[in-house]
């Protein structure tokens, strides 16, 4: 009997995996439903002894199965968008059953938490330190000096709070982590757990994502004896952008309005229900089990300048070979988007690559040369926040673009602070108006707000909307009339 | 005891109960009504202003039933580049289904993307979305 691979990510069943795993049971043959290798144009993709078939569609499975399909691509883990990758969060992906135990300890599942139950805590922090891990959500920050003051914090109770409100456009690596390999983030929160002294940890996931909240339930009640007496909770949030700031998160666990706490006091120090907290991304929490497994020096050993290890990189968008693509820092965007990704889906050149989500900035193909790197981008006014990269072909307008990153700011402000909810508000105006009557004073008056903006908001929802704004208007400033439209 | 006060009475041993509650109410009843932000308020000892403040903060959560379907069309910027704004404007009249707009389902390289009853669909084309929303009606 012909056994066959299919995953079942929400993105592959999206793109109709059921239908053709259904198609495969129905012509005779086993299917196992495993995590995506991460190769999105390629959805519904069959492994059948390692070789791939794809995009299926249920009416392909007969030539498949005959041998005279023209969808096959070859070994699989030899296609050149995986051969170029170095996988060490996604080690796993395309490989395993997402919730089979079984499948998860043979592909060395478990090994970081054994090793770090023989740690002591301090050593544990010391190793994460060591690793030169930053928070993967977009700050940035070592995760190894974050555990260190919750653990140094004194408190009654000490929390882990696991941040997967992933909901910047252009991002699913967490989704992919909870949906591909929940056991690894379980084992994630529960080294967090032990190195900060915590009993209980938090995963609050967006509603919008039904298939990793499914998934996380099943996985923490398969572990939950392996890692007793720590507890795992998975919380859904409710639609709000916001509540991926993490003061906010808090907020909407303790039930309250997602709104933005000031800081300090910090989230490290007081967090949920006012006791020392870490609040980390799911890429961090999953970085963790290799870190401990394999050690620090392996993690470091890969990266650019300060940013160590690898990032799960998410090509999206307009895209031709849209997926997942975990490298260490360093490649280009250029190599990415162009090498990579093959350029846009539409088969028309690049105009635009919004890094970073929502509030991240748009670059020109001018900007191809930057490396992914937090600093680089700093440096390039921009930021590499949760790796997404949006690519946009020449049909788009970066005059909308600026105006829907303030009307986003508009809709999800949670309205805490006076920049962010009137200054998006009034930043949709004063586009609306610079487009219909462009001047001089108007652009100068947005570059203004948006500095107010920057400077003054709480959080990075009204302090970061600047960035796709100020991007757009710097680079396509004819796209707001401020110069004649050139025709090529 | 009625529906609502025995939710609120499950979850009460929780740390934070009242996103739960909120999101158990709501799949219950379709919506939450005046009726229960009253007996939720009075469960947890809030005021009717606190749990209000909280329903209407989250895009999530209604006051005000509507049966209608619900297709969620993606139209964040990863959508917006594989063009879902025209297929929005190709969509024919109706009011059996309620179009919700939603800010990312995380299928940014397949978009449009929608998601009905639970199911996310990619890839979307004009025919596509229509033939989705004639379908969840």
């Amino acid at each position: 009997m012909i056994t066959v691979r299919i995953s079942d990510d929400s993105l592959a069943i999206a793109c109709g995996a059921d239908e053709v795993a259904a198609a495969f049971e129905a012509a005779g043959c086993t299917v196992e439903r495993v995590s995506s290798w991460g190769m999105h144009w390629l959805e519904p993709l069959a492994d059948i002894a390692g070789q791939g078939f794809g995009p299926l569609a249920p009416e392909d499975v007969p030539a498949v199965l005959a041998g005279t399909s023209d969808k096959g691509i070859g070994c699989i883990e030899d296609h050149p968008f995986l051969a170029r990758q170095q996988r060490f969060t996604f080690a796993r992906a395309g490989k395993t059953r997402p919730l089979d135990m079984g499948d998860y300890i043979a592909a060395g599942g478990w090994a970081g938490l054994r090793a770090a139950e023989r740690l002591s805590p301090a050593e544990i922090i010391a190793r994460v330190t060591a690793s030169g891990l930053r928070g993967r959500g977009g700050a940035g920050f070592p995760t190894g000096i974050k555990w260190q003051t919750v653990a140094n914090a004194f408190g009654n109770r000490k929390y882990v709070v696991c941040n997967a409100d992933e909901g910047d456009s252009g991002t699913f690596a967490d989704r992919m982590v909870m949906e591909g390999d929940p056991f690894m983030l379980v084992e994630g929160l529960a080294i967090a757990g032990l190195a900060i002294g915590a009993q209980k940890a938090f995963v609050y996931i967006r509603s919008e994502y039904p298939h990793a909240i499914a998934k996380m339930h099943a996985a923490i009640a398969a572990s939950a004896d392996l890692v007793a007496p720590f507890e795992i909770e998975v919380r859904v949030g409710a639609g709000a952008y916001v509540c991926g700031e993490e003061t906010a998160l808090l907020n909407s666990i303790e039930g309250k309005r997602g709104e933005v706490r000031a800081k300090p006091p910090l989230p490290a120090i007081e967090g949920l229900f006012g006791q020392p907290t870490a609040v980390n991304n799911v890429l961090t929490l999953a970085a963790v089990p290799f870190i401990l497994a394999q050690g620090a020096e392996a993690y470091a050993a890969v990266g650019f300048g300060r940013s160590r290890g690898t990032m799960p990189i998410q090509l999206a968008g307009n895209v031709r070979h849209g997926g997942l693509f975990e490298a260490g820092f360093g490649l280009t965007l250029g190599e990415l988007v162009e090498a990579i990704g093959g350029g846009t889906a539409s088969g028309r050149p690049i105009r635009a690559v919004q890094v970073g989500g929502p509030l991240g900035a748009y670059h020109p193909p001018s900007d191809f040369h930057v490396p992914i790197d937090y600093e680089s981008f700093a440096a390039a006014d921009g930021l590499i926040g949760h790796a997404g990269l949006t690519v946009f072909d020449d049909s788009v307008d970066m005059g909308d673009m600026a105006r829907f990153a303030m009307a986003f700011c508009a809709a999800e402000s949670c309205g805490k602070c006076t920049p962010c909810r009137i200054g998006s508000t009034r930043g949709v105006e004063l586009i609306d108006r610079l487009r219909a009557a462009p001047t001089a004073g108007d652009a100068a008056l947005l570059e203004d707000l948006c500095e107010t903006m920057r400077f003054g908001s709480l959080c990075a929802l009204g302090g970061f909307t600047p960035y796709p704004v100020l991007s757009a208007l710097k680079h396509w400033p004819q796209h707001f009339g401020l110069i004649p439209e050139t025709t090529p | 005891m009625d529906l609502v006060a025995a939710i609120v009475a499950a979850h009460a041993g929780r740390e934070g109960p009242l996103l739960p509650i909120l999101h158990d109410v709501q799949a219950a009843q379709g919506h939450v009504s005046e009726e229960a932000i009253r007996t939720i308020a009075h469960g947890l000892n809030l005021s009717r202003a606190e749990v209000h403040g909280v329903v209407s903060f989250y895009h999530d959560f209604r006051t005000q039933p509507d049966p209608r379907p619900v297709v969620k069309l993606c139209r964040a910027e990863a959508c917006q580049a594989r063009g879902v704004e025209a297929l929005v404007a190709a969509l024919p009249p109706q009011n059996q289904v309620r179009i919700e707009t939603v800010y990312c389902l995380g299928l940014c390289s397949a978009g449009p993307a929608a998601l009905a009853a639970g199911r996310p669909h990619a890839r979307l084309d004009a025919a596509k979305l229509a033939a989705l929303v004639e379908a969840a009606t």
